[in-house]
């Protein structure tokens, strides 16, 4: 047995970037206190360099995520439930100690989260089926409609680990590479799931998760001319306005859940192409 | 032989150069050829696309039943298609069976048609089965009963089974055999070759085996002379031309029954081809009805009002 | 002698067009209080007078749209709504003709496209969108999926009549109420529309129409009455109501510029690829936004190609829209047309080497001849920028992957073509474009049931077919997750 009185080796908490922990650029961490003031880490506070990065590596990663079939990524997400599943202790534990969560609704909501990597998973070779068609044009051609995967979408997250779950997985079940940006608490439990990822088949890059402030981060995703898409669902109403502005620029999809868990949101981050060929002998 | 520098004469060479060709897409051909089909020909150049027509028309009996009676009522309509109005053209040629070419020929010249060419379908036309020695014999019998050009099939069996070489040295043995007496024609019978890779296939086939013309049909198979197929003829002789710097000619036949069908193949020739094909030399039209159509509205053309078959003659 | 055509005029007799028009609210035609000329552009005739909108008319026909969305149109059934887009559709193929001409009239474009394609497509996508008005339950937006009210819709000028049906068709089946903004330069048909409407009987204030310039939409965009944007024309303005509506609910769906490519591999069926070429830029003066105004030609046919699409630009008829055998019609607008020269006239600055066919262009109107330049590269502005109008820049690769990656070196992603006989390399190349819409072996194809938008910054959502109904409904209700 090991004696009670052992020294905690304490976790350094650093930033996720195209399958890497390294940290932020800038130097710079904020203090995340539990509810009764106690210290409990000092993530990294990422800078727009730190950004610019992610969005470099997700980018390279894109093409060749898309390009894996359906059923690799759906059980490379079917993988990081699995993964998850062993961590779910710690992450409970993390939310439980930076929010005002018992320990019992935490557990709850890390199995939750789970369960939504396999929903995620299930949907990658389901989205043509359900949101393609073929369309009966008026002359000899073959004409078929299939939804492909964005590009790179920023997401965000603040308070709600499954929000933070549901960002990512419908982001990049498609095809897309991801940039989350989180902050807060959620800082916490957000970096000891890139250490899932980072055990989970995932191609580096693919996803890569910022810890720090959404005030100083998603103006400078929403106006980042190589980013595509951007959820702006942990952003407060009256902020949108300034990013959809900076958003304009290069006419990014812009989105925000409505907290429904629906298929909905994975085609917010999707583009449907038409393909036309003639049809002869 | 050299066939123009662009193969040896070996089925490998030809292959080598038949597979080099771009493909067709049929919905494209269609697509072109149907546009072209728009084209509004009005007042004057109607008029001239009319004369144009008749003058390349290869009037054309080819029938059980023909008789020297309705041969030599041919002639004299493909002369003077219009016995009232001497303005009208004669035809670009009388089209025959073998047996009538001489009496043609006699008439013609009896007739004052010396210079409407008559000529024979050949090489056990229309279904070209026939050993090659039967087929020689065949073309060798119209050219000394007096035949001007040769319309002979080509083995359509032995093209859409891959003989392709066997398909080639017979144009080139029947080239041989028409020598400088006569114009040699060669029919696909686009109808049975059915694809637009196969027409122009076919169509490099006999041009580099020393064709004089390309035509479509037989008259004998639909579909025949559709514009696309036309298109894809004129493609090739103006392709073959910027290689070989020899302009062949192209004649569809079989279904072109209207003055409108007649001037859609000449804007096909001109919008394609170029205008250099706009001549007799160089553009038939295989018919026999179209004839009187033509000149049933060559007369609307002149009178300001509808026509009646009545006023054209019915041989 | 050779083969002249001679004049064969479409007869404009079949249109009447009145010396002044007035705005279409909520059921009747009333006069604004300023007017502009609008102009035959192919001679510079004028037309006729219409109302310049102001805010006021934008008020009162979003007033009325607002009106009979509430009181009428949303109280309809789907099946009654259906059937009033197929009277629409139908009176529309009843006087097809008099539309093509008087699209001609005021668009410049060949009456050989208004009468065979614009028209026809216009009806067609009444047709196919009636059809959807009892089905929307079906479309894959969960049960009973809701319109947003009031739509505003601000059209170009390069399909008039076109881009009015693939905005005003599938508004009015899903159950919105539209006020409808023309281009400028080509209100005509548009009003035309209004007396269809009118003899389809549709309820007043369903479809309104105001007629007017930039600021006329820009009051529309914003507007609080209107729920939901519909804008079809530049990436500029494009970016600018996305700006506009930011701080709002409103939903937007944008259709927006492009640099198409087309992409001609070695295995191409070179004859109808040169057609394909043809129809890509110089369909309707190459005032498409899905033009494909980027030729990438593999190197290893790059002569051929080029050598038979100077062949066959020569034939191409320039002149009088109206008559039926003109190929490529006027410019619409003497601002467009300046803004072609001048990049024409960028693309000689840069080196690029311009080559037209022998054309003679009419003194009166707005013509400009066929062009190709060769010898471009991506660093061209002749490459990268749209020149909406019948100018082409020709450039060439070496391998397959270069080849796409030039098309997709651009921020546009409408349109992309390709051209190969190869199976497998097409549904490739198909892959790789970042393009909404993708000819093989065709182009510029459109049908009301294919959706039609573009990647990048080329827009936002998409038109046509089950996809383009998403554009105009509030997602329903699921059918439980879990």
């Amino acid at each position: 047995m090991v004696a009670t009185n052992r020294i905690e080796v304490k976790k350094t908490y650093k930033l996720f970037i195209n399958g890497a922990f390294p940290r932020s650029e800038s130097g710079r961490v904020f203090e995340v206190l539990s509810k009764k003031g106690e210290f409990i880490a000092n993530p990294c506070l990422a800078s727009r360099k730190d950004l610019r990065d992610s969005v470099t590596a997700a980018r390279a990663a894109q093409h060749g995520w898309a390009k894996a079939t359906a059923y690799n990524r759906g059980q490379i997400l079917y993988r990081i439930a699995e993964m998850l599943e062993g961590r779910a202790e710690q992450c409970a534990a993390e939310i439980s100690a930076t929010t005002a969560i018992t320990p019992l609704k935490a557990q709850s909501m890390v199995s939750e989260a789970i369960d939504r990597w396999v929903w995620y998973a299930g949907w990658s070779d389901k989205l043509s089926a359900v949101t393609g068609a073929t369309n009966p044009v008026a002359g000899p051609y073959y004409n078929f409609t299939i939804p492909e995967p964005l590009g790179v979408v920023v997401v965000t997250a603040s308070d709600s680990f499954i929000d933070f779950i549901d960002a990512i997985a419908a982001a990049v079940v498609s095809g897309n590479s991801v940039i989350a940006l989180v902050d807060g608490g959620l800082s916490v439990p957000a970096m000891t799931f890139a250490e899932v990822l980072a055990t989970s088949d995932l191609p580096a890059g693919v996803i890569n998760i910022l810890t720090g402030s959404l005030d100083e981060l998603a103006p400078w995703a929403a106006s980042h001319m190589d980013v595509d898409g951007f959820d702006i669902s942990a952003i407060s109403k009256k902020k949108r306005t300034e990013l959809k502005v900076a958003g304009a620029e290069n006419l990014k999809r812009i989105y925000s859940a409505d907290g429904k868990l629906t298929p909905s949101r994975i085609l917010a981050f999707m583009e449907q192409k038409t393909v036309w060929h003639t049809i002869g002998v | 032989m050299s066939f123009y520098g662009l193969i040896d004469g070996s089925e490998k060479s030809l292959r080598n150069f038949l597979d080099q060709l771009s493909g067709v897409d049929q919905v494209g051909a269609e697509s072109r050829a149907a546009m072209l089909a728009t084209r509004s020909i009005k007042t004057t150049s109607k008029r001239w696309a009319i004369d144009t027509a008749i003058s390349m028309v290869d009037l054309t009996t080819l029938e059980g039943a023909d008789t020297p009676g309705k041969v030599k009522a041919l002639c004299n309509k493909a002369v003077r298609p219009d016995p009232t109005d001497s303005t009208v053209p004669s035809v670009g040629a009388i089209c025959v069976y073998n047996d009538m070419v001489s009496i043609a020929r006699t008439h013609l010249d009896s007739i004052g048609g010396e210079k409407v060419p008559v000529a024979a379908v050949s090489t056990a036309f229309p279904s070209g089965r026939a050993s090659m020695d039967v087929k020689i014999r065949d073309t060798q019998d119209a050219i000394d009963a007096g035949a001007a050009e040769i319309d002979m099939v080509i083995d359509r069996g032995a093209f859409l089974s891959g003989n392709l070489g066997l398909v080639f040295d017979e144009i080139v043995k029947i080239r041989e055999v028409c020598g400088e007496k006569a114009h040699l024609k060669v029919i696909f019978e686009t109808g049975e070759l059915v694809t637009y890779d196969n027409v122009r296939k076919a169509s490099y086939l006999a041009m580099l085996a020393g064709a004089d013309f390309i035509k479509t049909s037989t008259g004998k198979v639909a579909p025949a002379a559709t514009p696309p197929v036309v298109l894809v003829m004129l493609e090739a002789v103006r392709d073959f031309y910027s290689l070989t710097g020899r302009r062949i000619g192209v004649k569809p036949a079989g279904g072109i029954r209207t003055t409108k069908d007649a001037i859609k193949q000449l804007v096909l020739v001109n919008e394609t081809a170029g205008p250099e094909w706009l001549t007799p030399e160089l553009f038939r039209i295989g018919a026999s009805a179209l004839l009187n159509d033509l000149l049933m509205q060559r007369m609307k053309m002149d009178d300001g009002y509808y026509a009646s078959p009545n006023y054209v003659t019915i041989d | 002698m050779t083969f002249e055509y001679a004049p064969a005029l479409e007869s404009r007799a079949i249109v009447t067009i009145k010396p002044k028009y007035g705005h279409f609210i909520n059921g009747a035609f009333v006069s604004g209080k300023k007017h502009f000329p609008t102009i035959n552009p192919a001679t510079e005739e004028i037309l006729s007078h219409l109302s310049l909108g102001s805010a006021s008319d934008i008020d009162k026909a979003v007033a009325a749209a607002q009106k009979a969305y509430t009181k009428t149109w949303s109280k309809l059934s789907g099946k009654e709504r259906g059937k009033y887009l197929y009277r629409i559709a139908r009176i529309l193929q009843e006087r097809a003709r008099e539309f093509a001409v008087l699209e001609t009239l005021d668009n410049g474009k060949p009456i050989r496209e208004t009468r065979d394609i614009d028209i026809p497509l216009v009806a067609a996508h009444f047709f196919y969108h009636a059809g959807w008005a009892d089905k929307l339950d079906y479309a894959g937006l969960g049960q009973s999926p809701q319109p947003y009210g009031v739509a505003g819709q601000i059209i170009p000028w390069n399909f008039p009549l076109l881009m009015l049906a693939w905005k005003v068709a599938p508004a009015l089946a899903t159950g919105n109420t539209v006020v409808l903004k023309p281009a400028e330069t080509t209100s005509l048909t548009a009003l035309l529309f209004a007396e269809v409407c009118q003899q389809a009987e549709l309820p007043d204030g369903v479809v309104n129409i105001v007629t007017g310039d930039g600021s006329t939409g820009a009051t529309l965009v914003n507007h609080p009455g209107v729920h939901k944007i519909a804008f079809t024309g530049s990436t500029e303005v494009g970016k600018k109501i996305a700006r506009a509506i930011a701080a709002t609910d409103k939903k937007a769906t944008l259709e927006l510029g492009g640099k198409g490519a087309n992409i001609v591999f070695d295995d191409a069926p070179v004859d109808e690829a040169v057609e394909g070429i043809v129809n890509g830029i110089f369909f309707n003066q190459g005032h498409v936004c899905c033009a494909g105004s980027r030729l990438i030609l593999q190197e290893s046919i790059a002569e051929e190609i080029i050598e038979k699409l100077k062949v066959r630009m020569a034939k191409i008829r320039v002149g009088d829209p109206l008559d039926k055998n003109t190929d490529l019609g006027a410019i619409n607008s003497r601002e467009q047309l300046t803004k072609i020269q001048e990049l024409a006239a960028v693309g000689d600055a840069e080196g690029a080497q311009r080559w037209s066919p022998q054309c003679n262009l009419s003194e009166k109107g707005y013509w400009f001849a066929p062009t190709i330049f060769t010898g471009v590269t991506q660093a061209h502005r002749i490459a990268q920028e749209e020149i909406f109008g019948p100018v082409l820049s020709v450039i060439t690769f070496r391998t397959p992957q270069e080849g796409i990656d030039k098309a997709n070196n651009t921020p546009f992603g409408l349109s992309a073509g390709i051209w190969s006989e190869k199976g497998s390399r097409t549904l490739w190349a198909s892959q790789q474009l970042r393009a909404g819409v993708i000819w093989a072996n065709t182009f510029n194809k459109f049908d009301p049931t294919s959706p039609f938008g573009g990647y990048k910054e080329s827009g936002w959502g998409r038109e046509g077919g089950k996809h383009g109904l998403a554009a105009y409904l509030k997602n329903g209700k699921e059918s439980g997750a879990k």
